[in-house]
């Protein structure tokens, strides 16, 4: 029976229902059934023992990169969201800075049924909702025709890459989104302050001689943002907050009931600036790793729950294009296939953040806040699972990543926390080879 | 002596001062010191790097430094190929990656680099095994330009430690800034840095030297003046709102130096803009050592090709000896 199962004997953690405790997961037709113990389930159906291994909502990360169309050497639709099932994510935004850019319609169509074309051919992953560019082009002029975008499938609107730098077109963005109920995501930059700059701009970038990007960057335009989204009611979400600025502001701006979010990157919770000495490629994104102070803020951020959900910005590039002097490299850095052990190890381990609240803010969290499916096992959710061994220790091996890309500061780091097995709609999309056979 | 794996108690590269030891630094001047008399004789070499191959890839335009490196590698004995931006597959869009893949199959013994990309140095040291010599990357290091200077400074003091020293203009943007710092901090000098704030990095004190806003205060101050040059493309950046300004506000004049200890010199690691930074009575006058840093420039190259080479500091005296 196609698109159902019977999970045995997972502790199951259930955010959305405050569930943490050891269950039995019916699946039936793609959708959930019961949560119970002791499930007999009907005749036929596939049992999987999940004994021991944590069964949670799949993962969902609001922003990834996945490069098709224009950069297909980098990461496909297909790869980007076969490395996400590898994660554990069962739902991920592709961000629209492509080649051509998500800008209109056909093309957000397009990267919509390209995900669902491979899922039906079996080489599915993660389910991929499209993310329109929020000007023409991304030039940040002319505002998109976003009915449009959101008929073809579009689940927001960013110019991400590049900032939204006009605060007129910010404001109309923040008003006509409403129509539509959908949130403009901000990656916050003030070019005109970070022109030039690949590091943060600390006494590590003056010994390493590197141009820094001031923290200013980001504060600036996340204070504007929240005046203009106190001004017009719209909804802000700030993409991979940097700064204990940034955290502040939002902080102060939720507290007076302003629409305003943010999203904390593994990344910037797990390293400083630190990580780029030796003028390491695979330290450089935008923005950049920041001082101990802004990582310890970002963290705290998180489990405030003042940054409501955990996004990796994963953002693959091929390896010639980072081997090279730090100046030219491009930003980013892949993050899909580490997202999970690098924080349960920087949050969990250490007693930061409980297991529970981890799993809430890398999928019910996002759920919720971006008012779409998914983040919960209630009975006739989708379902859409993973299954983790919280306690298993293992060594990132970038060669193992079914991303294209292996562009990541993590390699060959001991982590804890692995995924087993990830199910779109009842359907497993990723299992562990190593855990043996079926 | 192959190229493979050989390594000088400072290990295979000099890559910037940041890496090395107070000793290390003061061993390196110490082996220049027999280096100097060479350039002065008729016969201005000797035979300790003979047979030995070495690249000076120069892909950012410089003039002295690179003709520097070449007398100290003439006059050492080495065979040398310059290889520069200009008309090399290198502006034709080749990755630094590719040209180390080219050095590498060609067997060279060392490679003196200069690049306009902080790290770049390093780029190519990680990447290949002959010994790779910094000549200045991008903002980062210019370390045989500090060692001159550091030479410069003992010559006259007799001793670095203790010295106060203070680096006037554009440290922002300055790999001999940098370097020096390092150097400077090494040896035991009081550092000090003195500019436009625009032009000062951030976390400056955070290396551990203090900022000093005055160039009044800085001259009071210091024992040696360090002037570095400000690059006209700074006006343009919007780092200062003129040169006359610059001229007026921090440039350093003879009546300026009124102010100076009696023994207080003042360095350049040229080119000079006269009349900018520095002007041309103080370039020429008493107190300049700049045409001394030019000398020891040779001397301290030759010295750090000998020791990357696997020569040992206490037998440049002998190597000089077995020339005669
Ligand atoms: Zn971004």
């Amino acid at each position: 029976m196609s698109g159902s199962l019977l999970l045995t004997g997972g502790r199951v953690i259930d955010p959305s229902s405050g569930l943490d405790e050891v269950r039995d997961v019916l699946v039936r037709d793609g959708r959930v059934e019961a949560v119970e113990q002791g499930v007999a389930g009907p005749e036929g159906i596939p049992r999987i023992e999940a004994e021991g291994l944590v069964v949670a909502p799949g993962l969902i990360d609001v922003h990834v990169h996945l490069r098709e169309p224009g950069a297909e050497h980098k990461e496909t639709i297909r790869t980007g969201a076969q490395s996400a099932a590898a994660g554990g994510f069962t739902t991920i935004w592709a961000m629209p800075n492509t080649d051509p850019p998500l800008d209109d319609p056909a093309a957000v169509g397009f990267v919509r049924e390209e995900a669902r074309r491979w899922a039906r051919k079996g080489e599915g992953g993660a389910r991929v909702s499209p993310v329109a560019a929020a000007s023409l082009g991304l030039a940040g002029e002319q505002m998109t025709e976003i009915g449009g975008l959101v008929e073809a499938g579009a689940v927001a609107v960013t110019d991400d890459g590049h900032p939204i730098h006009d605060p007129a077109l910010m404001r109309r963005l923040l008003e006509y989104t409403q129509s539509f109920g959908i949130p403009v995501l901000q990656h916050a930059e003030d070019m005109a302050l970070s022109a030039g700059g690949v590091m943060n701009e600390s006494a590590v970038a003056t010994a390493l001689g590197l141009r820094g990007i001031p923290n200013a960057s980001e504060a600036t335009v996340v204070a504007r943002d929240i005046y203009l989204a106190e001004l017009t009611g719209g909804h802000v979400h700030v993409q991979h907050v940097s700064t204990r600025e940034a955290v502040e502001l939002i902080r102060v701006a939720r507290e007076r009931g302003v629409r305003v979010s943010g999203e904390a990157s593994p990344h910037h919770m797990a390293l400083t600036e630190e990580a780029v000495r030796g003028y390491r490629t695979e330290a450089k994104m935008n923005p950049p790793l920041r001082s101990a102070a802004d990582r310890l803020a970002v963290r705290q951020g998180l489990i405030d729950g003042v940054l409501e959900c955990v996004a990796t910005d994963h953002a693959p590039h091929h390896y010639e294009e980072k081997e090279r002097e730090f100046d030219d490299a491009p930003f980013g850095i892949v993050g899909l296939e580490t997202a999970l052990a690098v924080c349960i190890g920087e949050l969990v381990k250490p007693g930061d953040l409980p297991l529970f609240d981890l799993v809430e803010r890398m999928s019910t969290a996002p759920a919720r806040l971006m008012g779409i499916e998914g983040g919960t096992l209630r009975p006739g959710s989708r379902a859409d699972l993973v299954l983790f061994d919280p306690d298993e220790e293992w060594t990132v091996d970038p060669a193992s990543f079914r991303s294209k890309s292996r562009n990541t500061p993590f390699g060959g780091w001991e982590v804890t926390g692995r995924v087993k097995r990830t199910i779109v709609g009842g359907e497993t999309r990723y299992r562990d080879e190593s855990a043996g056979p079926d | 002596m192959t190229a493979q794996g050989r390594e000088s108690g400072f290990g295979k590269d000099l890559i910037g001062l940041e890496a090395l030891t107070g000793d290390q630094i003061e061993a390196i001047l110490d082996t220049a010191e027999p280096f100097k008399e060479i350039s002065e004789r008729k016969i201005k070499k000797v035979p300790v790097l003979r047979g030995q191959t070495i690249v000076n890839l120069f892909l950012e335009p410089s003039t002295r430094t690179r003709i520097s490196f070449e007398f100290a590698e003439k006059r050492l004995s080495a065979d040398t190929v310059n290889i520069s931006s200009a008309g090399s597959s290198v502006q034709k869009g080749e990755t630094l990656v590719d040209t180390a893949r080219n050095l590498e199959a060609m067997r060279i013994h060392m490679v003196v680099v200069r690049h306009g990309s902080s790290g770049a140095a390093k780029f190519l040291a990680d990447r290949i095994p002959s010994n790779v010599i910094n000549a200045g990357d991008g903002q980062h290091e210019h370390p045989t330009q500090a060692l001159l200077d550091l030479l410069t400074i003992r010559d006259r003091f007799g001793a670095i430690a203790g010295r106060r020293v203070c680096i006037v203009g554009d440290i922002l943007h300055s790999r001999v800034a940098r370097s020096n710092i390092w150097g400077l901090l090494k040896c035991g000098a009081d550092v000090a840095v003195c500019g436009p704030r625009t032009l000062i990095p951030a976390g400056i004190e955070e290396l551990g030297v203090q900022r000093l806003d005055s160039i009044e205060e800085a001259i009071e101050w210091c024992d040696v003046l360090y002037v570095l040059r400000l690059q006209l493309e700074r006006m343009e950046g919007g780092y200062v709102p003129s040169l006359r300004e610059y001229n007026r506000v921090f440039g350093v004049s003879s009546e300026r130096l009124g102010r100076a200890g009696d023994e207080m010199i003042v360095l350049h690691p040229g080119p000079m803009n006269r009349g900018v930074e520095i002007d041309s009575d103080v370039a020429d006058g008493p107190r300049s050592v700049i045409l001394p840093q030019v000398t020891n420039g040779v001397a301290v190259r030759m010295a750090v090709l000998y020791l990357l080479a696997g020569g040992r500091p206490e037998l440049a005296e002998d190597a000089k000896a077995a020339a005669r």
